[in-house]
């Protein structure tokens, strides 16, 4: 499988996201932000870091980006998706994902592990986990306090859309809300970092399950 | 800046003494227009030019077989085998700092950073050293907080991991913090770049950033003088960084080096063009010729004079053949940056500048660079010192109303578990989490140890090996003894890294004093200098290169005599790399050893708000002869953690061995039968490391290299699962208190400052 990781200015992750697409067995493909092509990938994922610098607001700049364009084609036909923390900010300010990312309750930037819960299994990128595992992973962001209406909160608890939670919630995010996908699942945006946790010198390799979901979801296995 | 047509006015508003002017006039044989008097006036500069330092800072050892580059280029450059090699360096924000604290701390992160690509290397790693005064006053916790801010605001969007540093708190720092960042980069050999403008009719690229009104004369009129109580007239010279561009010069550079077709690259920093430039044409003993009209600006209307000393950041200037100056160009379009050819490389060893079709400078480069004036300026040891009035320290919420320290004078301590717990959570110990965990320190994923062991460590992608990364200040043995301040600074920093299990490779200093036309601000200088040199002699490791920082004054109020070292160890197989708090509790040994006392130390600071007396004697050899032991040790796996014994004495490194895991482990101490229990537990010296041996049969072996090191070596207690924290003085539990009480204590001590 081929997976391609999007490289906006400013993004920081991307080289991260390959290394980790790697280690968990895919070809991994850089894919430029202004080429609005996105042919010949499996999957695609948008990378952390400060697309545009945050300008305007986390992720607004690069929703315009010549290349959204292909990735909500490559959306609208299925592919698979992955926002991770600024890529989490673009998918909703896409409008690929409900909600909006704001500053963290207490202002501050984190950078600091937290506890997790699977809350489903159904997306891409969730198969090879279990709803109700625990996962450890690194988060490093300012802006991830996750916000939506309350009604919009209960539709996507009730259409199975809360992808993770946190455990404690640290930075405020409505329904402790760690990462959501769209309507159909294959689109998926979480503000922790699974592709800082693929090796076991890094601090463990919690994070590889994310990455081989992708592999079980492509074979049709899916879980109850 | 006007420049008034009075001569005293001439040579003041560029910072220059009217000697410096008349020698001016002597090496060009005429009055120098405004605008060469201003290039005259940044490269003369204290920070430019270093001309109080440069002389003495020759005795410093900077030869060794790993060394490629050395002091006077952009960074040093330690080869580490298997073609790989380390960029390092660090330089001192202080007086931006000062004046604006998150833009003078986030530009400190973007200068250190250009300067580690100048040599061709990947930026991999940032560490700060930051000084601060006792943070009892709103004006201390508001630099506190923006330079913390300013700097997570820069480096975490750069991409590029902070990963270490310190924060230490003395009242000499008082309104002038000091702000020192580290960065190191990587960098394969054969890619090596340097800042030399080589090669008659190459071309000189200006990237980045355009080119503002910003920063016109900080490096001569910020950076090399004192402060001043309201210096915020002093404000427009400290310049706005852009980390967004920042991040991009970062990757087209990578590109560009990568694809070989950059013969010199330089940043620019203090002095902007006219530095760049004139140290590019310096070192390669060329002359350059700049054509003014073609650099991209900000805004309409300026000068020569200012485009030459505008300090506008992220700007990098590039020397590339001129046919490969528009590859150049298409790869910095990629990344969205304007890239101008704003010159070219001459043979006359001038510094020529062109503007609208006529010469408005032409300066010798030499004069410019190394025939800039350097001093000798006079120095005297000081006559002893009346200890001033203790004063108050904030140690944040008191506990049960113990030895919480009070204004004037030092209270007895009460209970000692109270005096314990007060100590912990006090600012200067406290877990310096709050602020790690601002910055990322993860990014690039090559962060093996985290921030919160003796030092972090990252690994070289595609080896075995790992950098050992630390920084050490000495600020608080500074104002007692600049040469016992500048030996510990390297001695601890090397003992750090070595402590993870590294070799220490390489330094790179920053050395930060007050006005050097003090006398006895030179002699603290040449003490500290004469410090740094026989503990790198003592240690065989060279120094790369770094920064001087004079003028941290304020109002004829000098800081302490700050030397910062920052340490480079290789390790050569990361998975034999030790944490500073083991996975399982086990047998605590004490490896090494020297008087201790409470005078300096950091108990003494707390307790009374200023330290004084005595330096602790120095041992050099028994510190080489520790670090070696350590080293093996952990080289064989006899060790499953090990923690240099240094702030705060023997109980708090213990404390933090046995506290910093998420569930803290208990702790056993036995302290020694003789003497004060207050001193054993919290005096200062020597040259000490903890280690919890991984087992009987390790515990024989490292007794028996000590043995033959002659490194003192014994069980001083342990760590348990029975959650709680027990001091014996002789026979009596002196310090007993539940581990989890311990572990809040110093956890949640900062949660107030930031």
């Amino acid at each position: 499988m081929r997976l391609g990781v999007v490289i906006f200015p400013g993004s920081n992750c991307d080289r991260d996201a390959l290394a980790a697409a790697e280690i968990a067995g895919y070809e991994a493909v850089p894919l430029w932000h202004g080429e609005s092509a996105v042919e010949g990938v499996d999957a695609i994922i948008l990378p952390g870091g400060f697309s545009y610098g945050d300008a305007l607001r986390a992720g607004a700049l690069a929703a315009t980006a010549p290349v959204m364009a292909g990735v909500r084609r490559f959306a609208a036909r299925g592919g698979a998706v992955l926002g991770i923390c600024n890529g989490f900010q673009i998918l909703c300010e896409a409008g690929l994902l409900p909600g909006a990312l704001t500053r963290n309750r207490d202002l501050a930037f984190h950078c600091h592990d937290v506890a997790l819960t699977v809350v489903t299994a159904r997306t891409p990128w969730t198969r090879a986990l279990a709803p109700g595992e625990r996962l450890v992973l690194p988060v490093a962001h300012g802006e991830g306090r996750y916000v939506v209406p309350p009604e919009e909160l209960d539709r996507l608890e009730a259409q199975d859309q809360i992808v993770f939670r946190y455990e404690d919630n640290f930075n405020g995010s409505c329904g402790a809300v760690a990462g959501v996908c769209n309507r159909a699942g294959n689109v998926v945006g979480m503000m922790p970092h699974p592709e800082r946790r693929v090796e076991a010198v890094l601090g463990g390799e919690a994070g590889l399950g994310v990455f081989r979901s992708l592999r079980l979801a492509a074979a049709g296995v899916t879980r109850p | 800046m006007s420049l008034s047509a009075s001569p005293e006015a001439r040579w003041t508003s560029v910072g220059l003494t009217e000697e410096e002017y008349r020698e001016i006039v002597r090496r060009l044989g005429r009055e120098p227009n405004d605008v060469e008097l201003g290039l005259f006036g940044v490269m003369w500069s204290e920070h430019c030019s270093y001309k109080s330092s440069r002389k003495l800072l020759k005795i410093l050892p900077s030869a060794g077989e790993r060394v490629r580059l050395g002091p006077g280029e952009n960074a040093g450059v330690l080869d580490i085998g298997g073609g790989w090699a380390v960029a390092l360096r660090i330089e001192s924000h202080n007086h931006p700092s000062a004046v604006e604290p998150y833009q003078g701390a986030a530009t400190g992160v973007g200068g250190i950073v250009r300067d580690i690509l100048s040599t061709g290397a990947r930026p991999v790693a940032l560490l700060d050293a930051l000084s601060f005064g006792l943070p009892d006053s709103p004006r201390d916790r508001a630099l506190l907080r923006g330079i913390v801010e300013g700097i997570g605001g820069y480096g975490n969007c750069l991409g590029v991991p902070t990963v270490g540093g310190e924060t230490v708190f003395h009242s000499g720092y008082d309104g002038q913090p000091l702000v020192n960042v580290m960065c190191v980069g990587l960098v394969r050999l054969e890619r090596l770049v340097r800042g030399r403008a080589e090669g008659e009719g190459n071309v000189l690229m200006l990237v980045g950033a355009r080119t503002g009104r910003d920063g016109i004369h900080g490096a001569s009129l910020l950076a090399s003088r004192g402060l001043s109580e309201g210096g915020e007239d002093k404000r427009p010279a400290v310049q706005v960084g852009d980390p967004f561009i920042g991040k991009r010069l970062i990757e087209a550079c990578a590109e560009l080096v990568e694809a070989g077709w950059v013969a010199g690259l330089t940043d620019l920093g203090a002095a902007g063009l006219t530095s760049a430039a004139a140290e590019a044409a310096g070192r390669a003993g060329r002359g350059v010729v700049l054509e003014l009209d073609r650099v991209p600006l900000r805004e309409d209307g300026m000068t020569p004079y200012e485009i030459m000393l505008s300090e506008s950041q992220e700007r990098m200037l590039i020397i590339a053949t001129p046919e490969g100056a528009g590859r150049v160009e298409a790869a910095c379009r990629r990344w969205g940056l304007e890239a101008a050819a704003v010159g070219r490389v001459t043979g006359d060893g001038y510094l020529r500048v062109r503007w609208r079709g006529r010469e408005v400078a032409a300066v010798p480069v030499r004069d410019l660079t190394e025939a800039a004036p350097a001093y000798e300026r006079p120095w005297r040891a000081p006559a002893p010192v009346t200890p001033e009035p203790g004063r108050g320290v904030a140690a944040g919420p008191s506990r049960g109303g113990a030895a919480a320290p009070s204004h004037g004078g030092a209270p007895r301590p009460a209970d000692p578990s109270e005096a314990f717990l007060d100590f912990l959570s006090s600012v200067h110990v406290a877990s310096r989490a709050p602020v790690y965990r601002r910055y990322d320190h993860e990014v690039q994923t090559n962060t093996v140890l985290r921030p919160g062991h003796d030092a972090a460590v990252i690994r070289v992608r595609g080896t075995r090996k790992g950098l050992a990364l630390a920084t050490d200040g000495a600020g608080r043995w500074g104002g007692l003894d600049p040469y016992y301040a500048g030996a510990i600074a390297v001695a601890e920093a090397a003992r750090n890294v070595s402590c993870v299990g590294a070799e220490p490779i390489g330094l790179t200093d920053c050395l930060n004093f007050g006005n050097p036309e003090d006398p006895h601000v030179m002699w603290q200088f040449r003490r500290a200098l004469e410090g740094i040199r026989d503990a790198c002699l003592a240690l065989g490791i060279p120094v790369t290169g770094g920064n001087v920082s004079f003028y941290n004054e304020t109002d004829g109020r000098q800081i302490p005599p700050t030397p910062v070292v920052g340490m480079v160890g290789l390790i050569e197989d990361i998975e034999r790399l030790v944490p500073s708090s083991p996975r399982c509790p086990g047998a605590l040994w004490l490896l090494g050893g020297g008087a201790v006392s409470q005078e300096g130390s950091l108990w003494q600071m707390w307790r009374e708000g200023r330290v004084h007396g005595q330096c602790p004697p120095l041992d050099l050899s028994l510190e080489a002869a520790v670090q070696a032991l350590v080293r093996e040790a952990a080289g064989h796996g006899w060790i499953r953690a090990a923690h240099d014994v240094s702030d705060g004495g023997l109980l708090v490194a213990a404390a933090e061995m046995a506290l910093s895991p998420e569930i803290p482990w208990g702790l056993r101490l036995q302290l020694p039968e003789a003497g004060d229990a207050w001193t054993a537990a919290y005096g200062e010296g020597g040259a000490r490391v903890l280690v919890v041996p991984a087992g009987p049969e390790a515990e024989r072996a490292l007794m028996r290299r000590a043995e033959e090191r002659a490194v003192p070596c014994r069980e001083v207690g342990r760590l348990t699962e029975d959650g709680r924290v027990i001091v014996k003085s002789g026979r009596d539990a002196w310090v007993d208190v539940a581990a989890e009480r311990a572990a809040r204590a110093w956890k949640e001590g900062w949660a107030w400052l930031l």
